[in-house]
């Protein structure tokens, strides 16, 4: 059966991408920026590059921070990408201090610049890395349970969450020396830090996954 | 060490992929399209897609070119060439494109690059400078394929582009653009080591010992690779493109596989070469 996907819009970033993804497997997605779109959907994406405090200011501004609580609380499925990930957090370090959507206890820091026999690791962080799995057996009945540790995914990011509960880490990838979370999963609430719509077919296969555990 | 990408680049005219020399004398060498579905197919880890030409008369091709490859291709993809305005940047990645790739419009106006990655993130910016060494050997940066001079130092430039919120720099030098005599891995060092946003290197490479060495010596996160992996999927897949190109190809039709300097290579072959190298990639 098809699913309703809203894809939330709140003018940053490609969400093109999280769409061509969605309707390769054969998904109808919807790109909106209305509250009420989002909580008649079975599913909702919420995407996004760019700067933590300029996105909690548009999601508020569109009334979009309340839609996605109310959806949340639901119990219905909601994936975070990348920037989607880290706004779920109560709080980011990006100029300063800025409030997230809390439904995730935890912050998001900035990379430290790391230099390592005489290598340099870049901020942002623009490559293929790999993901981990933190425990054995962490990953079976979950969205990546069509991975394993060791494959590539693409990741963008300058700032990274650390959610205080460890439970909740569904991967860690490293960088350098630093280990850090790279997925999360909390209850019916699914986010990455990498780019599923943009690591290849194995990516894709991360929402084939997520949309098909939780229906 | 990081995890070196590899970045299929396709110089774009129209509704063609083109490679010239210098950044001139282009020659069609097929559609976009084929090209890069091939290298998302096998081990591409990025596509950067440059319109050369970048009149506004010829744009709509170029969207299409984006449409129809991202539907298709699940992997980051960059598009450079006549990016002016707020506007322009919404319209290629409304069209698909993950990344731009910013020359004139940032050395005429630099806040326009503060403007754009405050809009759009900074790891939607990349800002390219196209580097031309000068007698005394300091490098400049020119526009309009290397055509005209700004008076900008290339150093400087680099370091003030990372300040204004760049997420990416690529630094093709001109001098070796196309030649096959490898990259130059002097100003791709120089500015690698001075900013800390990763540095694309692309220009030059004609044999595989190039690539190693624009890592090791060159200090490059990533590379850029046009001629090396353009001749290889012509010399192995020609029967594919027949009747599908417009423009000059006859030499494509004559079957000539010397390709002067350039030496064709797959990425499949590139990665293997510099893993060998001890150099870390996605397989």
């Amino acid at each position: 059966m098809t699913k309703k996907i809203a894809i939330i819009d709140y003018q940053l970033g490609n969400l093109f991408s999280v769409k061509q993804a969605c309707e390769y497997l054969g998904h109808s997605a919807t790109i909106t920026t209305k509250p009420e779109d989002i909580l008649a959907s079975d599913y909702a994406i919420l995407p996004g590059v760019g700067a933590f405090g300029d996105a909690m200011e548009n999601l508020d501004k569109f009334g979009l921070t309340s839609a996605i609580h109310e959806f949340v609380k639901k119990g219905k499925p909601m994936m975070g990408v990348c920037l989607g990930l880290q706004l779920l957090l109560d709080s980011s370090d990006e100029f300063g201090s800025t409030k997230g959507l809390n439904i995730l206890q935890g912050t998001v820091k900035k990379f430290p610049l790391q230099v390592i026999d005489g290598h340099s690791y870049k901020v942002p962080q623009i490559q293929w890395n790999t993901i981990q799995e933190p425990q054995p057996d962490k990953w079976g009945n979950t969205p990546l349970q069509c991975c394993k540790s060791g494959d590539f995914v693409y990741f963008v990011h300058s700032f990274y969450a650390e959610p205080t509960d460890n439970q909740y880490i569904l991967s860690t990838t490293r960088y350098g020396n630093f280990e850090y979370c790279s997925s999360v999963l909390k209850d019916n609430v699914f986010a990455t830090q990498f780019h599923p719509e943009k690591s290849g077919l194995y990516g894709v296969n991360i929402y084939k996954e997520w949309l098909s555990l939780f229906n | 060490m990081n995890n070196i990408r590899i970045i299929a680049r396709l110089d774009i005219k129209g509704p063609n992929l083109v490679k010239g020399i210098h950044l001139e004398g282009l020659r069609v060498l097929g559609k976009p399209e084929d090209f890069a579905r091939y290298y998302y197919g096998h081990g591409a880890d990025e596509l950067f897609y440059q319109d050369v030409v970048a009149s506004l008369y010829e744009r709509n091709s170029l969207h299409e070119i984006i449409s129809a490859t991202a539907k298709k291709s699940f992997i980051p993809l960059t598009v450079g060439g006549g990016i002016r305005t707020i506007q322009d940047i919404r319209d290629v990645l409304r069209a698909g494109a993950d990344k731009v790739a910013i020359n004139t419009a940032a050395i005429r106006n630099p806040d326009f690059i503060k403007e754009a990655s405050h809009k759009f993130g900074s790891s939607t910016i990349v800002v390219s400078i196209e580097a031309i060494k000068q007698p005394d050997g300091k490098y400049f940066a020119f526009v309009d394929n290397g055509r005209e001079h700004t008076g900008v130092e290339v150093l400087s430039w680099a370091k003030k582009v990372e300040e204004l919120g760049a997420g990416e720099i690529v630094i093709t030098s001109v001098d070796n653009e196309g030649s096959g005599i490898g990259y130059d891995n002097q100003i791709t060092a120089q500015i690698a080591e001075l900013v800390s946003i990763p540095v694309i290197a692309h220009g030059g490479p004609g044999k595989l010992q190039h690539f190693h060495e624009v890592i090791e010596k060159g200090k490059a996160d990533a590379i850029a690779v046009a001629s090396v992996i353009h001749y290889d999927f012509i010399a192995n897949r020609q029967s594919d493109m027949e009747n599908r190109t417009e423009g000059n190809i006859s030499y494509l039709k004559s079957g000539r596989t010397n390709f002067g300097k350039i030496q064709p290579s797959s990425i499949a072959e590139i990665k293997q070469h510099i893993t060998q190298h001890h150099i870390a990639c996605r397989p």
